[in-house]
């Protein structure tokens, strides 16, 4: 395990998702804690005491956040998780959905008491079907048993939520998206000002926060602010569910405690890299976020600064390991690809800047490249950082900064020889049962 | 009428109404991604009638349903084949095998992705991530994910579905 855990602290079983077991491993408690013992601001101090920073991606600290809203300004009040998991590479707000749904739903009315919400939405993205029907289950589960839907412990505090499903649109997952959706409308974001926590849900207040960052609440106000920040570093307090994947022997979620060794957790924890292999770069929170070499990876821990200062950042806790072997061009054109296709109209500089950059690649792959091209790949993604709504735009530019500036020897030679320098090769597994090397 | 010959929009009513309980007054535009989905799982699409239906139930724009129709790819406004099998195409997937996963499979089904079959059994789509990259490459069956797939494994499933 690496480190200590606060959210995988019990067994997962086939039955651990429901009730009776949650109740059993001290479910609601700290709701209970919190409606009897503390008043809705003592629940936003202690969450902002603990220094939790945002878990989907931009590390917002969320006391920061929580502090805009005015639970008595005599305005409606909004909360909203952001369950719309879809940065590549991500998959572990699914953990969350598929084996600990009560805790959101604790963590949600806790913010909820705090924040002076009635109203509170889950937002998933349409293809979770598991994730969808573990957490209507325990949604039903709270309504029968008077969590949701009834006056608690005799505060007049009464909440109700509702999962809202997307259908498909990467876009949805950043805040104003999503909460456009919510609306039923096409899920275009918005210019800010105004903040989302002055102007958000039907122009009402609200707070949009991912569904790991709410899971935390309940721990929060179950084990103190002083007692949280005891886990992990004093830039980042506290646990990420780091989801890995790609050529790694032991893919998976993992809970890594902020400060743990970065080679460490990949080389032990997970197994090292399938069939023994160098690791060539590491994606290190979705694919938004830059990638780094096998060499920038060595000596780094597992926290915030160190990653903003190695260059990249821990983004959603999307890890992609990335094998000696893989053709990093063909990685990019994946990645081009995907951003061209969720781009969603709205901001003419992705809109068309997304669609030129991912024929580029094309055109490279095909071996019609040009050297040219790398340098307007380049003056593409500078052109469009900072002149879209939403970050989309600017984060797939980053990246494929990030991926020309880290391999840039790759790319010439593909357009030099009009061919891969690695062969086009993207799954290493494949290419070992072929050399006659056994699979991992 | 028996419930089965009852318009799609006005047999779903009762579930509507009870999601309407749980959303503040006045969030009908709220409903419309909801009730878009639970049409689609019943009927399969979304067709003209059901967004006259729903225009007339929840009081928003027709022009608004159509947006909402166009923007998210899940909506679909026409049949597809009995089983849509929807393969992950997306950076994990690819570095563990679905670029071979999706040929093998439009390769037994005769179909190029965003095909249907003639027999109208299989639709192929290709999409991106959907959120399952530690158990890649990922294919969905409908709504149900099939993990960690291989030729070998997808065989067998093809072979299941009738």
């Amino acid at each position: 395990m690496p480190g200590t855990p606060l959210l995988m602290t019990f067994p997962v079983t086939a039955t651990s998702h429901l009730l009776a077991e949650y109740l059993a491993r001290g479910g609601y408690g700290a709701l209970e804690k919190a409606l009897t013992t503390m008043q809705p601001v003592d629940v936003t101090k202690e969450v902002t005491a603990a220094g939790i920073l945002g878990h989907g991606g931009a590390a917002f600290p969320v006391g920061r956040k929580w502090a805009v809203i005015k639970p008595n300004d005599g305005q409606p009040h909004y909360l909203c998780a952001n369950a719309d998991e879809g940065e590549p590479g991500t998959f572990k707000d699914r953990w969350v959905l598929e084996n600990n749904p009560h805790q959101l739903i604790e963590s949600m009315l806790l913010s909820g008491y705090a924040l002076g919400v009635r109203n509170a939405f889950v937002y998933m993205r349409g293809e979770f079907d598991m994730p969808y029907r573990r957490l209507q289950a325990a949604i039903e589960e709270a309504y029968a048993a008077g969590y949701l839907g009834k006056p608690l412990h005799g505060t007049g505090f009464v909440m109700d939520l509702v999962i809202i499903q997307g259908a498909g649109s990467y876009v949805c997952g950043e805040a104003s998206g999503l909460l456009t959706s919510i609306e039923g409308k096409k899920g275009y974001p918005r210019n800010r000002p105004p903040r989302l926590t002055v102007k958000g849900l039907y122009l009402r207040p609200t707070v949009v926060n991912n569904v790991e960052t709410l899971s935390n609440v309940a721990v929060i106000v179950r084990m103190g602010a002083e007692a949280f920040r005891k886990v992990g570093t004093a830039r980042s307090p506290g646990t990420q569910l780091v989801s890995i994947s790609g050529h790694i022997a032991k893919p998976g979620v993992y809970e890594v405690e902020h400060g743990y060794p970065l080679k460490k957790f990949l080389f032990e924890d997970c197994g090292g890299m399938i069939g023994g292999r160098k690791l060539k770069g590491l994606i290190p929170g979705g694919i938004s976020a830059k990638v780094l070499t096998g060499e920038d990876c060595e000596n780094l821990t597992y926290e915030h600064g160190v990653f903003d200062k190695a260059g990249s950042a821990l983004g959603s806790g999307g890890m992609i390991a990335i094998a000696e072997g893989t053709c990093m061009v063909r990685l990019l054109q994946v990645m081009l690809r995907f951003w061209h296709h969720e781009s969603c109209g709205q901001c003419t500089p992705c809109r068309e800047g997304m669609g030129w950059m991912h024929r580029i690649i094309d055109r490279i792959v095909s071996g019609q490249g040009r050297m040219e091209d790398l340098d307007q790949l380049i003056a593409i993604s500078n052109a469009n950082d900072g002149t879209t709504i939403c970050g989309m735009g600017d984060a797939a530019g980053y990246a494929t900064v990030g991926f020309i500036a880290k391999f840039r020897d790759e790319f010439e030679f593909f357009i030099q020889n009009k061919r891969s320098k690695c062969g086009g090769v993207l799954d290493v597994a494949e290419s070992f049962g072929a050399a006659g090397v056994a699979h991992a | 009428m028996s419930v089965a010959l009852m318009p799609v929009v006005e047999r779903l009513m009762p579930e509507f109404e009870a999601l309407k309980k749980r959303l503040p007054p006045n969030f009908e535009s709220t409903m419309v991604m909801p009730c878009l989905h639970r049409v689609q799982a019943e009927r399969g699409y979304v067709a003209d009638e059901d967004i006259v239906a729903l225009v007339g139930y929840l009081g928003v724009p027709r022009m608004q349903i159509e947006q909402v129709l166009s923007y998210y790819t899940m909506f679909r406004r026409k049949p597809i084949g009995r089983w849509h099998l929807q393969a992950c195409r997306n950076v994990t997937c690819s570095m563990r095998g679905s670029e071979r996963l999706v040929d093998a499979l439009a390769g037994k089904l005769g179909i190029k992705p965003g095909e249907t079959t003639a027999d109208g059994r299989f639709t192929l789509s290709e999409v991106e991530c959907l959120g399952s990259c530690g158990t890649a490459p990922v294919v969905m069956v409908n709504e149900a994910y099939h993990e960690n797939l291989s030729i070998e494994k997808l065989d067998e499933l093809l072979g299941r579905l009738s």
